[in-house]
């Protein structure tokens, strides 16, 4: 990667009374990299998230911002470092419309009353550079499809112009159509220059999208990935455990990388 | 629904099309209508019905069918006199009914608005009358006490947790109690017809030019706002309102503002509790959609987590529309107090409390949360109050007026179940 990373996570653990949910987790993400984070159910994934979006902040551990490094405590810590979470529930409200769901919380006001036609104007623009495709801004949510209800709460955390965006399971509930619409958004936001966190179970997905692909087992990292140099078989062995030759070749690897820092 | 959606430009059905350059990706569905003029309309609204947006319509055709039904019954029922009787009596009714709107908005209720309104008019009436406090402070001190209210049954509610609907009926017993307490043995109290309570419900300016003139300024108003908006929207190249819709809009608020104030002063002309009565409806209206404020409440209604994670106080959002609530209690029972010209042990009982709700209910705003205007306590207010002034007026028992009002709710909530039900197929709720 020539560019520095805007984003880096070293030594994160996190427990959870008796469960060492992280334990010396390490992560970089660079601005216009999709980075997978896979694992089977329970390796951390989340854990690790919520610790970057100030949820659940770790126990040990630097995150450095930009070079820098920072405490997020908050989940406002995350969002004002430019930080944008999407959580799996995406918490639209299906009453609201396009428009009041986008500025929802940080509404656009002339007045101090709400001033329709400059977030109308904002929500167009927005998602016209994001090519998402709705029949209209000014429908309740509860009217679109899963996968533009998907890409809406992903609009969504770009109102506050974020540099890295976190994808927990965008996928998850969606049909294929639906899926490829979100992937392309995906596709996007690197376009953008965005760094993206992407977690997924689906090994399809993360295969298309991805530029690297962080795998974690146990609460542990198990190996970075890069896509033009891997397989599918490689990664699911990797969330297994169940191979040598991936433990093998993911220290071998780890080396590599400690090499290049 | 799909197909018409496809209808669009660049709607969901075409979406492996490239939007042509310079097109507005996203397309608003009032551009539709714009561009298919009254065809437009017409399928806009067939499209509404079918997928169950039923919004004011079920409550005007129920104001028409009652008012007709009566009206042919027995022809006072439609005189000017008893229309402008009726205009000043939903309001005590429709006051606390908008406090319940506000409720019903976050997919709550609020059981306690009848005690409410009966333990502020004591509280005003023993304060001025029986121990001379200025009338002012007296009514301040009383509006006053149903925001405190609220405030401590939205305090169990949003942060003990415990639910609105046992809240507000332990309320609706305690209040009761405290109004008896505050009545003590003057068990009435009478409101002489010069006090300040008295004279809100009874004033009514004469002269015809009073019921114009409000007619005007409303109308005026509304069309002013209407313009500035659309010419707003046509400056940020976002869709906007065709003249030809906001002066259609127009006039048919003009009509039916200036059919009001000719029926007005056909008897005695404007009542200032009626003229009281709308601003209160234009302001709150304009709360709820035009602030951030109101959008939150939208937000909790439709989802809490949602609203939680946008960063919105859920606990404030709740205990503040619970005040709203005891203090729109408060007003109304103010004036049902100046009504009858005094404050007693029954103030606030009866079937009041069914009354507001159904109000709300019948208005078109949805129990389930999230969906409903300020309107609807006034249209809502008006169908229970015509019933009961017809009714009265045929002399049938008040057994049997039960049993009407009880049924109308339910056909309310029925329509409204329905509507969530179609919504919910046609992917709305
Ligand atoms: N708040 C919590 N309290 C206690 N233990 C927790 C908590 N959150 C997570 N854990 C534990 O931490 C471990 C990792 O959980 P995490 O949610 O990060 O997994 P995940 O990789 O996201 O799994 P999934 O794919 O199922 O979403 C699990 O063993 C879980 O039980
Ligand atoms: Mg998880």
């Amino acid at each position: 990667m020539p560019e520095s990373p805007v984003l880096t996570l070293r030594g994160i653990s996190k427990r959870f009374g008796a469960v060492q949910a992280l334990k010396d987790f390490d992560l970089d993400v660079h601005p216009g990299e999709v980075v997978a984070l896979v694992g089977d159910n329970g390796a951390g994934k989340s854990t690790a998230v919520k610790s970057i979006a100030g949820v659940n902040p770790p126990d040990e551990g630097v995150i450095t911002w930009e070079g820098k490094p920072v405490t997020i405590s908050r989940p406002h810590d995350a969002q004002n470092l430019g930080i944008a979470t999407v959580y799996q529930d995406l918490a639209l409200c299906d009453n609201l419309d396009v428009v009041a769901n986008l500025f929802l919380g940080r509404e656009l006001r002339r007045f101090g009353v709400l001033d329709e036609v400059r977030m109308d104007q904002r929500a167009r623009e927005l998602l016209e550079t994001l090519s998402i495709r709705i029949p209209s801004v000014r429908i309740p949510v509860a009217s679109l499809s899963g996968g533009q209800r998907q890409t809406v709460a992903i609009a969504r955390s770009l109102i506050g112009s974020p540099k890295v965006v976190i994808l927990d399971e965008p996928t998850a509930a969606l049909g294929v159509e639906q899926t490829a619409e979100v992937l392309d958004l995906v596709e996007r936001l690197r376009e953008q220059g965005l760094g993206t966190i992407l977690i997924s179970h689906n090994m399809v997905d993360v295969m298309a999208v991805a530029d690297r692909i962080a795998v974690m087992r146990l609460g542990r990292n198990n190996g970075f990935f890069d896509k033009r140099s891997t397989t599918t078989e490689e990664i699911i062995s990797a969330i297994t455990g169940a191979s040598d030759s991936a433990v093998t070749r993911r220290q071998a690897r780890k080396r590599e990388q400690e090499e290049d820092r | 629904m799909r197909r018409d959606r496809g209808r669009g430009p660049s709607g969901a059905d075409d979406a492996g099309q490239e939007p042509a350059p310079g097109a507005v990706p996203a397309v608003d569905t009032r551009l539709l209508v714009r561009e298919e003029g009254v065809k437009g309309y017409v399928d806009e609204f067939r499209r509404k019905l079918r997928s169950g947006e039923l919004g004011s319509l079920p409550v005007v055709l129920a104001v028409i069918i009652i008012w007709t039904v009566f009206g042919s019954l027995n022809s006072t029922f439609l005189s000017a006199q008893n229309l402008s009787d009726l205009s000043q009596q939903i309001v005590g009714t429709g006051m606390i009914a908008i406090g319940i709107v506000f409720v019903l908005l976050l997919g709550e209720i609020d059981l306690s608005v009848g005690s409410v309104s009966g333990l502020c008019a004591a509280i005003f009436a023993v304060l001025n009358v029986l121990n001379g406090m200025n009338e002012w402070l007296a009514l301040l001190v009383a509006i006053a006490g149903g925001a405190a209210v609220g405030l401590i049954q939205g305090f169990f509610f949003a942060k003990v947790g415990v639910p609105a609907f046992v809240v507000t009926l332990a309320g609706n017993l305690a209040w009761n109690g405290l109004m008896l307490q505050v009545l003590g043995t003057s068990g009435t109290v009478n409101i002489p017809s010069e006090s300040i309570v008295s004279k809100l419900y009874s004033t009514i300016y004469h002269s015809p030019a009073a019921a114009y003139v409000t007619a005007a300024v409303g109308v005026g108003l509304f069309l002013t706002a209407s313009l500035l908006d659309a010419g707003r929207r046509r400056k940020a190249r976002v869709p906007f309102r065709p003249i030809a819709e906001i002066v259609l809009r127009t006039v048919v608020i003009a009509a039916l503002a200036f059919a009001t104030a000719y029926i007005l002063n056909q008897y005695q002309g404007l009542p200032l509790a009626l003229l009281i009565f709308l601003i209160v409806l234009v302001l709150l209206d304009f709360v709820l959609r035009r602030t951030t404020y109101g959008r939150r409440i939208f937000a909790v209604g439709g989802n809490i987590e949602g609203a939680r994670r946008a960063g919105i106080s859920v606990p404030f959002v709740r205990m503040s529309v619970f005040s709203i609530a005891g203090t729109m209690a408060a007003v109304g029972g103010i004036f049902l107090a100046g009504q009858i010209q005094s404050a007693s042990q029954t103030s606030g009982g009866g079937n009041l409390l069914m009354n507001v709700i159904a109000a709300a209910v019948i208005g078109g705003t949805s129990l389930f949360g999230g969906r409903g205007t300020v309107w609807s306590a006034l249209l809502g207010a008006l169908v229970i109050g015509s019933i009961q002034s017809g009714m009265n007026i045929m002399g049938v028992s008040n057994a049997v007026q039960f049993m009407i009002t009880g049924s109308v709710l339910l056909a309310a909530v029925v329509v409204d179940s329905l509507s969530r039900r179609t919504q919910k197929a046609a992917g709305r709720a």
